[in-house]
């Protein structure tokens, strides 16, 4: 294979793996580094480096229009991500000191999370909301303008504190193995903070590009990111996220899902099984 | 059907320039990323002449290939019209574009007094500029 045709398969693949993931929800990096590594021979600390590179395409390249409007609650974004910048950081740094094969198994792991996550149903569960003055003081609590419904949506903000724990955790993750983290974050946030699921998703996209700079600059710094590879990753994953997002209407969500919560299923068998051979 | 007004109409007005700078600039970095690898291909053969060849490639992904990136090597990789300069200086925009946007949320914040905020920013802004220098020593 040569690098021009190396250059073209990558950048058609990050295409799909970015349409098929805002599809469904997640970033282009769950899939993009597994392609990467398991067919086409890049190294994981490589695939990792171009994978992040992407995340910030793909968040920065969507979040101005939920800032915009407000669905992204800037305020929340920022407390919390003190301590997804700070994972991000923790994560970068132990990336050098795990071994690949472990990176393998945890993304494997991660890829199983997903997968779980994805297929359960997501009900709007009715939670007994604890106050928070917390949240009072700082005043987290946001409303915005839905135009599905054509009305305000407000909600309140409870658990700051563990939605910082869990943002330190989604941050390591993104910073350990390239991807956003989102799908750690988002659950939390709607289910156990009390935010209303546009607001979560919309929040989480924006914060994902900050938390991605965090562990990019690292990797950057440490010459792990190789031009060659991040750069048709790159381009591929924003476009084809930007396509997806235009065509999210007109598409039968819940089938995408299924399909993509087996892929995941046999792509996490196939990366952990790399690991631990 | 438009949104209602928000309360605090001029900053929320700034908040829509930047809003607007923040998908600039990401345009403005993969404008640059895809211009440097055509270069790379058709004008600074960085990946090998006409399109490489098999033993190229593995040269470009195998795990010890690390970028090494100096200053000057990287200016005079851009004025020199080296394809891979002109990715970097991409990267470089595209990393710092997130950065760029809490900075101004520092500001912003400041603006409307909100000064728990300023300083919740701010770390947020300390913490994604230590990351540079921390990947220098790392």
């Amino acid at each position: 294979m040569t690098p021009l045709l190396f250059t073209l398969i990558v950048a058609s693949t990050s295409y799909l793996a970015g349409l098929l993931g805002s599809l469904v929800g997640v970033g282009g990096g769950i899939i993009v580094v597994p392609i990467l590594t398991l067919f086409l021979g890049v190294d994981i600390q490589h695939a990792i480096a171009a994978s992040i590179i992407s995340v910030i395409a793909t968040s920065s390249g969507a979040a101005s229009s939920y800032v915009r409007s407000h669905v992204a609650n800037l305020r929340l974004a920022m407390v919390l991500e003190i301590a997804t910048a700070a994972g991000a950081l923790s994560g970068a740094f132990l990336a050098i000191l795990i071994s690949p094969r472990w990176l393998f198994v945890l993304f494997g792991s991660v890829l199983i999370y997903t997968a779980w996550s994805m297929s359960k149903r997501k009900d709007s569960v009715n939670i007994t909301l604890p106050p928070d003055p917390l949240a009072d003081r700082l005043r987290l609590h946001g409303s915005f303008y839905d135009p599905a419904t054509r009305s305000e949506v407000s909600y309140r903000v409870t658990r700051t504190k563990l939605g910082f724990a869990v943002s330190y955790i989604a941050g390591i993750v993104s910073g350990l193995l390239g991807v956003g983290g989102g799908i750690i974050k988002v659950p939390v946030m709607n289910l156990a903070m009390g935010i209303s699921i546009k607001a979560c998703t919309a929040t989480s996209n924006f914060m994902i590009g900050v938390t991605a700079a965090t562990s990019a600059a690292v990797y950057f710094m440490r010459g792990e990111v190789q031009p060659f590879i991040a750069a048709p990753v790159a381009i591929g994953v924003l476009l084809g996220a930007k396509t997806g997002a235009r065509i999210m209407g007109h598409l039968k969500n819940d089938l995408i899902r299924w399909i993509f919560v087996v892929v995941l299923i046999l792509t996490s068998i196939q990366m952990l099984a790399k690991g631990l051979r | 059907m438009k949104a209602p007004q928000s309360p605090t109409g001029s900053i929320y007005d700034i908040e829509s320039v930047i809003s607007n700078l923040l998908w600039w600039g990401v345009l403005a970095s993969l404008l640059l990323i895809g211009i440097g690898t055509l270069l790379c291909f058709v004008h600074s053969n960085d990946y090998g002449v006409h399109g490489g060849n098999t033993s190229d490639l593995q040269a470009l992904i195998r795990p010890e290939a690390v970028m090494s990136f100096t200053l000057a090597g990287f200016f005079h990789g851009l004025v020199s019209g080296q394809g891979q300069s002109l990715i970097i200086s991409g990267l470089i925009l595209l990393i710092a574009t997130p950065v760029l946007r809490v900075a101004i949320s520092v500001v912003t914040f400041a603006v409307e007094k909100d000064w728990a905020f300023v300083v919740i920013t701010s770390i947020v802004l300390l913490l994604l500029v230590f990351s540079f220098f921390l990947g220098k020593i790392g």
